[in-house]
């Protein structure tokens, strides 16, 4: 006779688990995993701390919520779909990870992300540097006036904010205009090569969004709304990704 | 977006879609000449946002397009694997922020592989998190390759890249077609 099985998790419930299902609309397959371990094979985040995809998932699927939660993975998961791209099933593992980070208190997030979400709560930039927007429409205008005079080619180039009807509204990181403002200038000069009709807006300028990789959704809410409603108050046809 | 379902009147696109339209449309008249001789040898970062989460393969062929239009086709080296199954470079999800430093670094072993694998002398990363990420592998890791954006590249063929415009790019590119050099630092 061989022992009995270990009984793993008993009466324990996945609230994780649980909750990416009620979240998604196919209820995130969580329960269709095959154990084939496609995921795991092809994750450059396999084998840190101790962790892989499948192990996660499975680990979900078993109750095992607490030793989840103490684990760091979900943190060194970049959330990059990799896994769900290669699964025979789809199964969507970033959106437990995202569940799972945030179900840390907020205060125990890695402050680096915290503080950064919380810098693009400041003002209305929504800049994960803290750049109010005023800086913002500062360095954007003072850079292009140094270009236009310096450069005769491009005494004409433009580089508006909040220009109703404009055709494009262009969003930009926060890297360029704090640390390294002529770096705004290519791409400036491609769109004025082109001729295009483009604008940024003052409100919700930044690209960044560290609210996300927090977990913080109501933070994230905030300030994808306000870059959205900037981009409604111009009234532009497309909203363009500039990286 | 989706999530939140938030009301938009627009529709929302990546650039790397635009730039391989003007190209197409000769709005943007670039070409490859300047590497023609010097042959330096470029491989493209697909950044996961944007290929494999938001717009697919589709876009991962934009931006080769594009590329090749401005090196030169024999100038470009692909990774394998690429596209809507590229590797994550490691930079996404907050990880260049999340303080794990020594795993992040861990985690891109895999791309940086990828990229030594391919023998350029740079990798092209037109997302920001990727650039920084790459650029950091290439150090870590010694593998010398430098990293570009993208519209650095296009501007350079276009000739109408200045010296402050190039701060980050490695000797090879620094003295190349300089526009208005009398404006340098």
């Amino acid at each position: 006779m061989g022992e009995a099985a270990v009984k793993i998790g008993g009466e324990k419930k996945s609230i994780f688990k649980d909750k990416v299902m009620e979240l998604l609309p196919d209820g995130g397959n969580l329960n269709a995993c095959l154990t084939c371990g496609a995921c795991a094979s092809g994750c450059p985040a396999t084998g840190l701390a101790g962790m892989d995809p499948r192990k996660f998932l499975r680990m979900a699927a078993l109750g095992m919520d607490d030793e989840l939660l103490s684990s760091n993975w979900a943190w060194m998961c970049s959330m990059c779909q990799r896994c769900v791209h290669v699964c025979p099933m789809e199964i969507n593992i970033p959106a437990l990870v995202y569940n799972v980070r945030a179900a840390w208190p907020r205060e125990t997030r890695p402050k680096g992300i915290l503080g950064s979400c919380d810098a693009a709560l400041t003002n209305e930039s929504g800049s994960a540097m803290g750049t109010p927007v005023d800086d913002f429409i500062f360095v954007v205008g003072d850079v292009l006036e140094e270009y236009q005079e310096n450069q005769p080619e491009f005494a004409d180039m433009q580089a508006p904010i909040d220009k109703k009807g404009a055709e494009f509204v262009l969003n930009q990181n926060s890297r360029e205009p704090v640390t390294e403002p002529d770096e705004l200038v290519p791409l400036w000069k491609i769109l004025h090569t082109v001729g295009v009709d483009w604008t940024y807006t003052s409100k919700g300028w930044a690209g960044e969004n560290y609210c996300m990789f927090l977990s913080d959704d109501e933070s994230w809410k905030h300030l994808t709304t306000q870059t959205i409603k900037a981009a409604n108050e111009v009234g532009c046809k497309t909203f363009l990704n500039t990286e | 977006m989706r999530k939140f379902n938030i009301e938009h009147d627009f529709e929302i696109k990546n650039i790397y879609e635009y730039y391989a339209k003007w190209i197409r449309e000769g709005k943007l008249k670039v070409n490859s000449d300047w590497n023609k001789d010097l042959k330096i040898k470029f491989t493209v970062q697909d950044p996961c946002q944007i290929v494999r989460k938001s717009f697919g393969d589709p876009i991962a062929e934009d931006l080769r397009f594009i590329v090749k239009s401005v090196v030169g086709e024999e100038n470009f080296i692909d990774m394998t694997p690429n596209r809507s199954n590229n590797f994550c470079c490691g930079g996404g999800g907050g990880f260049l922020q999340s303080g794990f430093k020594d795993e992040r670094l861990a985690y891109g072993k895999t791309k940086d592989d990828q990229i030594q694998a391919t023998k350029a002398d740079y990798c092209i990363a037109a997302c920001h998190n990727c650039h920084a990420q790459i650029h950091e592998l290439s150090e870590h890791y010694g593998g010398g390759y430098g990293v570009v954006h993208l519209w650095t590249l296009i501007c350079l063929s276009l000739g109408i890249l200045g010296p402050n415009e190039r701060e980050y790019l490695r000797d090879d590119l620094k003295e190349l077609n300089v526009f208005h050099p009398e404006t340098g630092f």
